[in-house]
């Protein structure tokens, strides 16, 4: 029952068809539909022509232009090393001083640096190696292990308690859990150890803190010193400055007392090359404002 | 819902989720020390309120035959407000996750809240639950009225509907528990998998046989979609989920592909996925509401034949944009990258014979917020399809792959695409469906409209910004040619993107919780029958008997 009709509008017939008060119009495909198709179809045919396209049993068409994108991305891969070649052996014979000596140089570590820093470093020490709990500051001149670029880049390489067949090691014992220590005297440590960057904390119990540093003396002093001053040669840290990477409140001595630390940090030979490590020890002990300790 | 099934339907219904349930139990015993086991109790309690229902409306009365001098919409009307609640809950949580990328600590430290956990359940619940249960009520609707035939029998429409939901619910319940085959859009695991066959294949069958049915001599557009949609979907949803599981007691299942050819597996499901699913249907919807509403012809018939043709070829083999400068062969990049070049003439020419249809109507386009809503949606069709033609280009996808520059492009197509058809859509049908000459308030349409084109266009000029200035920012190099940037870097840069972002999305939201309660009013208010639905009903001369077998 095609019956058609002409759409006042358009001036076109429809096909006829009608479905529950719809129709079509029997409208011709406007021609610049046919160009476009064309076009499209001429673009399609240029890549074919012209880049690896159809298969062809074992194998497939290779195009004009002999594009291979694993071919081009070591070319590229190349080209960017060769172009980086001639900074990258210069850091990698010069030593840490005469690097810092030259400046344009430096401004190159800098600025690769601090890429390097925050795609790998910066996910534990913060973006601007500030640290936070249980992850030590970079920038306070405070350094466990060391804080010159030698240091570093040993401790970079080799990692804090890490899988690394050389790593450092060190622990903090459980004195509390593990019953080295009774609650008294830890509470009595704490205190002296507060006392030891905080003079004023002392005052209302002067007793405790003298009883704590006889505690200190004889459980303590072998790792962080007998001033608490540390020892960079086991990672133990040094109590009488302000830095603290588990907080220096009486709570946080205490459970650091208690139950004891071990940090960790990974080893990055097998995941960085010497030349990006050595940036980034020039980079980590320039962090603090530049000053070595 | 119960008092329209036939005494033997009911007794059907009733099999069919006392087994389902029964099939949950098994699931919760053999599973018990598995997720398997609280997916087990989630069919098991499912199912048994499906039985409850049935056994409430069991000894109902019949219908009478007078049934087939109409429409069989219930399952339509519950699809409707299945594909709202839906929208709500879905974009609720996309605009969480947009939060959360603004904000990650935002997770209370719940594994559950975790972004990777809470991501599939906004795209599940967007494409499935929204997109999904959208299409089942509309593609309900056009089939019938296209084909001027009741749908052959009252309960496999409502087995589609409810074990589509189930589907639905399984994927969304898994995620924040860790179930996933983590294939993006295909996240559910085997036995869920398995269920969504079941229930395809009904809706394949269904659809087939009121087509088979129909009083009109010609087969409308919009069936020619509706129909490659469950085709190709089902095909797709077979190919890319073929998996083992580790054992029958485990969700957990391994593909059988592996490597390369699994992620073109994946990606050829994934693009196709767009373009069937998001495309598709969603083009079946608007070749049948736009004309309609607009109350004029298609612009031209021809046109839509070369558009119907050159999207269902060209389409199939574009999948491989996915995968540009991966481990997948060039030239398969190749073919992806030039079928997807030439696929923008069709999606053109679909999108240019949407609007010109308009032409003699655009002052309803002005005065009619609901023709707008769609008129709209063509044009960021448009928009969209360019876009990803150009994003398959491969120099070009390697600026923006990786990028928010995609999500950008996915919520182009997502938001003023497939939601704003859809909004258009359910508010034509709304009125139709309920018998009421006019929408509650056609001024809380229009705050809708300017609500959701807003949301939209925030939302993707957020991205397309974030997008290029990551995609940049990720290959600047120093003078002494090394990266200029840490990733970390491009992250914080992204904030305030995000943020604008999130807002874009919340306003989005605000407007689907508007809409959706303007439909609920609109079906609180008393019936008055428009008369131009006088002609709203099957031809039944030749309707034949009613299929006396339930559809299983
Ligand atoms: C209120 C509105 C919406 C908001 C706020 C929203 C937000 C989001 C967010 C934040 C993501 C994750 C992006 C990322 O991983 O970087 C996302 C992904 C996605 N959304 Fe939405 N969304 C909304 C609506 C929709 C709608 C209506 C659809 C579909 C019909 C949709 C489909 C998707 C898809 C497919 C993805 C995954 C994209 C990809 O993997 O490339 N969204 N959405
Ligand atoms: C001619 C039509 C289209 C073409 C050629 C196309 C092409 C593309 C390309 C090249 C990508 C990026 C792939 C990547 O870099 O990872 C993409 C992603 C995407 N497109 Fe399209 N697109 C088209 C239309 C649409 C439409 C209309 C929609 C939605 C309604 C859509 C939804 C998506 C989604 C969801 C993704 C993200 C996939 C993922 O999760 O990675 N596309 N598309």
């Amino acid at each position: 029952m095609a019956v058609e009709e002409r759409d006042e509008h358009t001036g076109y017939l429809t096909t006829g068809h009608e479905w529950n008060g719809i129709k079509e119009l029997n409208r011709p495909v406007p021609t610049v539909i046919w160009l476009f198709l064309t076009t499209a179809f001429l673009a399609a045919l240029a890549c074919w022509i012209l880049l690896p396209a159809w298969p062809l049993g074992n194998t497939y068409t290779r195009g004009l232009l002999k594009a291979d994108q694993r071919q081009r991305v070591t070319e590229e891969i190349a080209e960017a090393a060769s172009k980086r070649s001639a900074s990258v052996a210069r850091i990698e014979s010069m030593p840490f001083d005469e690097i810092r000596s030259d400046p344009d140089l430096m401004r190159n570590v800098i600025e690769t640096g601090r890429t390097l820093f925050g795609d790998n470093c910066a996910a534990c020490h913060g973006k601007t190696g500030h640290g936070g709990p249980g992850f030590p500051s970079l920038a306070d001149n405070a350094w466990l292990w060391g804080g010159d670029a030698d240091a570093v880049a040993e401790t970079i390489r080799i990692g804090i308690n890490s899988d690394h067949p050389e790593t450092r090691t060190s622990q903090m014992l459980a004195f509390g859990h593990d019953g080295l220590l009774d609650r008294e005297s830890i509470l009595n440590v704490v205190a002296y150890v507060r006392s030891l960057s905080d003079p004023a904390s002392a005052q209302g119990h002067p007793e405790a803190v003298s009883a704590g540093e006889k505690v200190f003396a004889s459980s303590c002093a072998a790792c962080h010193g007998k001033d608490g001053g540390g020892n960079t040669a086991m990672g133990a840290p040094n109590l009488t400055d302000q830095f603290w990477i588990y907080g220096g409140d009486e709570e946080s001595i205490f459970s650091t007392l208690t139950y004891g630390r071990k940090g960790h940090m990974p080893q990055w030979e097998s995941r960085l090359t010497p030349v990006q490590r050595k940036i980034l020890a020039l980079y980590v002990a320039g962090l603090g404002n530049g000053k070595e300790k | 819902m119960v008092s329209t099934l036939t005494k033997n339907e009911r007794h059907f219904a009733f099999i069919i989720s006392v087994s389902v349930a029964m099939c949950g139990l098994v699931m919760a015993a053999a599973g018990r020390n598995d997720l398997l086991g609280t997916h087990g109790f989630i069919v098991f309690f499912f199912a048994l309120g499906v039985t409850f229902i049935l056994a409430r409306g069991y000894y109902d009365p019949e219908p009478g035959d007078e049934r087939f001098s109409a429409y069989y919409d219930e399952p339509i009307k519950a699809g409707i407000i299945l594909a709202m609640s839906w929208a709500v809950f879905a974009m609720f949580v996309g605009d969480w996750v947009a939060w959360l990328l603004a904000y990650p600590e935002l997770t209370f430290d719940e594994p559950w809240a975790s972004f990777g956990r809470l991501r599939p359940v906004h795209t599940t619940g967007i494409i499935f639950g929204f997109g999904g249960n959208a299409l089942i009520a509309t593609l309900f609707h056009v089939m019938q009225r296209t084909a001027r035939a009741r749908m052959p029998d009252q309960l496999s429409p409502w087995f589609v509907l409810i074990g589509y939901n189930l589907f639905c619910v399984l994927a969304v319940t898994g995620y924040p528990l860790g179930i996933t085959q983590s294939k993006e859009y295909a996240e559910p695991e085997w036995y869920a998998d398995i269920w969504l066959v079941i229930v395809w294949v009904t809706y394949l069958a269904l659809y087939l046989r009121t087509l088979a049915r129909r009083q009109e001599p010609h087969i409308y557009v919009a069936n020619w979609y509706f129909l490659a949609f469950i085709l190709v979907v089902a095909v797709l949803h077979i190919v890319n989920n073929l998996a083992l599981p580790i054992s029958l007691s485990s969700a957990k299942s391994f593909p059988i592909f592996s490597g390369v050819q699994d992620a073109m597996t994946q990606w050829w499901y994934g693009h196709n996925a767009v373009a069937f699913f998001l495309t598709a249907g969603f083009l079946g919807m608007m070749y049948y509401y736009l004309p309609t509403r607009a109350k004029r012809p298609i612009f031209s018939y021809r046109l839509s034949i070369i558009s119907f043709w050159g999207i269902t070829f060209l389409y199939m083999w574009a999948g491989s944009h996915h995968l540009h400068y991966t481990a997948l062969p060039q030239w398969v990049q190749t073919l992806g990258m030039s079928f997807s070049l030439m696929l923008l003439v069709p999606s053109w020419a679909s999108a240019g014979n949407a609007l010109l249809t308009l032409n003699g109507a655009w002052h309803r386009v002005r005065d009619d917020a609901t023709l707008r809503f769609m008129m709209v949606a063509a044009v960021f069709y448009g928009v969209s399809t360019f876009e990803g033609s150009f994003l398959a280009i491969r120099p070009v996808n390697s600026l923006s792959h990786y990028t928010d520059w995609t999500i950008g492009h996915v919520h182009a197509g997502a938001l003023g695409w497939v939601a704003l058809i859809t909004f258009g859509a359910i508010y034509s049908l709304v009125p139709i469906l309920w018998k009421r000459d006019r929408i509650y308030s056609p001024a809380l349409v229009e705050v809708h409209f300017w609500l959701a084109l807003a949301g939209t266009l925030i939302y993707v000029f957020a991205m397309w910004n974030s997008g290029i200035v990551q995609g940049l920012m990720w290959r600047t190099y120093t003078a002494s040619g090394t990266l200029a940037y840490s990733f970390m870097d491009s992250v914080v840069a992204m904030h305030p993107y995000y943020i604008a972002r999130a807002i874009g999305g919340l306003l989005f939201l605000v407007g689907t919780v508007i809409g959706f309660y303007n439909i609920w009013m609109t079906i609180r208010t008393p019936i008055n029958i428009p008369r131009d639905l006088a002609s709203d009903h099957p031809v039944t001369e030749h309707a034949g008997a009613p299929a006396a077998e339930p559809a299983e």
